[in-house]
């Protein structure tokens, strides 16, 4: 084990994957010398050379669509794109080929493809830099979709979806990159598929990924000193959802709160609430509650944004309804 | 660079092959036996024909909607291209792919594709494959006038171009996007005007000569294959259906039609053919009797194969 940031760890994944395999390759916008927008790539450049972690054009829908075509033939690109409100520029590539490819040719086709991509609110970047689009993908079938929480499963889910045979979906929260926390040395791989306790509690559950994991663990601990004890499910993957999971801890507790940043409309945790009131309801000693932004643009000025992000006060609240 | 009479000869089967599928194709939809749309490339058999004559089993093509053609030059085999067609559980794709997806990898046949332009950056990245894994292996993008609209042309071409990817785009200008007119749809008349703004070689060649395709594709296979980057082949033709089998095509002009008619690139070859001695009508006569049993046995696969069991519908959507 060693200290590192969230961001040292999905750099070092990536190392540790194009040691492993001369067929992975990194492309994007400014991933070269210049190490990432956020500085994901760092040094890889430096140590891989112009041939595997390259510059490309600002061109999303080439550096999708040339992914798909590398994979087809045999390489295992990690392609960026910058932030994950630029999907719409190449959701072609992904929605209609890359997760479509090997059902359509009848299982002929392996599409070992991560496109990473960094999300989230916290910047100040406004309405187009930082959006929360998981629930997009995850209503694609072929496309895997994993959502790190911490340093640890940065680089265990990055290995993970570099050694995948299909296109993963791997996104990076931009308030998460400077966390710090224990990561294995060497290669680390996290299961794609599976949850994990991030606190055990026994009154009530809080379903989450991403960076609300930390929001929640914060509610818990306050929770914890008015007598509630919070479990904290981290789901890490998005697309396949863990469902034993969700309804083991849900079976538990019988109290389930569901929280994301993303918009409430149409996100994952409907998904996630249908799941439990499909299989789990006899576990149920309470409504399900979901706790997620506004059904809004993301707004720039500080003010505003923290009124958007879904935050400890909301997640109490929402706990506070039902137990 | 010399064509030798026996590579005409194989051109001409090729060319027949691909017609004659075609007009089994139709045959077939118009009887209902070939469920979902099917788009068919009579008329543009020299371009497929004339550009897959330059590759060899290990090199590329992204193909399109129309893209029986493209397959059938590459190698792809009719018995499983057919009972694709008829959405049976022995065709390429297992009957989950249909007319618009057929595809066969290890024949570097990576896919037909049912949206516009799409194929245009996947054969960038197979192309940067070849030239990442040190092969001399090449990628040919066959796409239409229209797909030369979509912005994947732009970003296709231009990373191609940054890149210097071992691709070429055989653009197959049959002068209609599905309806438009080529002059409605662009202001160019020659779509291999745009290459100039990639820094990248264009030619416009008579897309009905399947000689004047193989020759421009050659040259811009052998300048990849060099390591000089990609080119854009732009073919010329028509196809003498409508956009998909039930479009009566009545937005074309019926004397250009005639014209066009007149061009059949199968018919011109056969009589060079003739010309030069290269064969007489007794040889070709031959071919396409060799070609109607190759078709017929593909449809009788396909009739005689069986349909896909449902407990297939939830396999290989992941690996």
């Amino acid at each position: 084990m060693t200290q590192m940031t969230y961001m040292e760890a999905l750099r070092d994944g990536m190392r540790q994957a194009m040691l492993k395999d001369p067929n992975v390759y990194i492309a994007g916008e400014d991933v070269g010398a210049f190490g990432g927008c956020f500085g994901q790539t760092g040094s890889l450049f430096e140590e891989f050379g112009p041939k595997r972690v390259i510059d490309t054009p600002i061109t999303e829908t080439a550096i999708i669509g040339s992914a798909v075509g590398a994979a087809s033939a045999g390489l295992r690109p990690i392609v960026e794109i910058m932030f994950i409100d630029f999907m719409g520029v190449c959701m072609d590539e992904i929605l209609n080929q890359a997760a479509k490819m090997r059902y359509m040719f009848g299982g002929k086709a392996k599409l070992p493809i991560v496109i990473r991509t960094p999300c989230g609110a916290g910047i100040s970047a406004a309405a187009q830099h930082s959006q929360s689009l998981e629930a997009w993908f995850a209503h694609i079938p072929g496309m895997k979709v994993v959502m790190p929480a911490t340093p640890a499963d940065a680089k265990g889910l990055l290995m993970s979806a570099v050694a995948d045979d299909n296109p993963v979906l791997y996104i990076e929260h931009k308030i998460l990159l400077g966390v710090k926390g224990e990561v294995p040395e060497g290669e680390h791989y996290v299961p794609i598929g599976k949850a994990t306790v991030a606190r055990e509690g026994s009154d009530v559950t809080i379903i989450t990924w991403s960076a609300m994991v930390q929001k929640a663990l914060a509610a818990a601990e306050t929770l914890d000193k008015e007598g509630v004890s919070a479990e904290v499910l981290d789901l890490r993957t998005i697309s396949p959802l863990d469902k034993e999971a969700i309804l083991k801890s849900v079976e538990k507790t019988g109290r389930a709160i569901i929280l994301h940043e993303a918009t409430l409309t149409g996100g994952v945790g409907g998904e996630i609430a249908a799941i439990i009131a499909d299989e789990g309801f006899d576990y149920l000693n309470a409504p399900i509650k979901r706790v997620a932004a506004p059904d809004c643009p993301i707004p720039f000025s500080p003010v505003l944004e923290q009124a958007w992000v879904p935050n400890e006060e909301k997640v109490i609240a929402a706990v506070k309804q039902v137990v | 660079m010399e064509i030798t009479p026996n590579q005409l000869i194989d051109f001409y089967t090729t060319m027949v092959r691909i017609r004659k599928f075609e007009q089994k194709a139709a045959e077939q939809f118009a009887a209902g036996k070939l469920p979902g749309f099917v788009h068919l490339y009579v008329g543009e058999e020299a371009v497929a024909t004339g550009a897959c004559a330059n590759l060899n089993e290990n090199d590329f093509i992204t193909s399109t909607h129309r893209g029986h053609g493209h397959l059938i030059a590459k190698g792809g085999k009719l018995e499983l291209m057919m009972a694709e067609l008829y959405g049976k559980a022995t065709g390429y794709c297992r009957g989950k792919g249909g007319s618009m997806h057929i595809a066969d990898v290890d024949l570097g046949i990576l896919g037909a594709n049912g949206i516009v332009g799409a194929g245009q950056p996947i054969s960038v990245g197979a192309a940067f494959a070849c030239k990442y894994k040190g092969t001399n292996n090449v990628a040919v993008c066959f796409h239409g006038d229209g797909a030369s609209n979509r912005g994947t042309f732009h970003e296709a071409l231009n990373m191609a171009a940054v890149f210097k990817c071992p691709v070429v785009f055989v653009c197959e200008n049959n002068m209609y996007g599905i309806s438009n007119y080529q002059k409605n749809h662009q202001t160019v008349n020659d779509i291999a005007d745009r290459a100039a703004s990639y820094g990248i070689p264009g030619a416009s060649v008579d897309g009905n000569d399947v000689i004047a395709v193989y020759e421009a594709v050659n040259a811009a296979v052998d300048q990849a294959r060099k390591g000089g980057g990609p080119s854009l082949v732009e073919c010329k033709t028509w196809r003498h259906r409508g956009h998909f089998e039930g479009d009566p095509a009545t937005y074309k002009d019926p004397k250009e039609q005639a014209e066009w008619l007149a061009k059949d690139p199968i018919p011109r070859l056969a009589k060079k053919l003739i010309e030069m001695k290269a064969a007489t009508q007794a040889d070709l006569d031959a071919i396409d009797a060799k070609i109607d049993d190759e078709i017929a046995k593909a449809v009788d696969f396909a009739e005689k194969s069986p349909w896909p069991d449902v407990s297939d519908l939830l396999t290989d959507v992941v690996a």
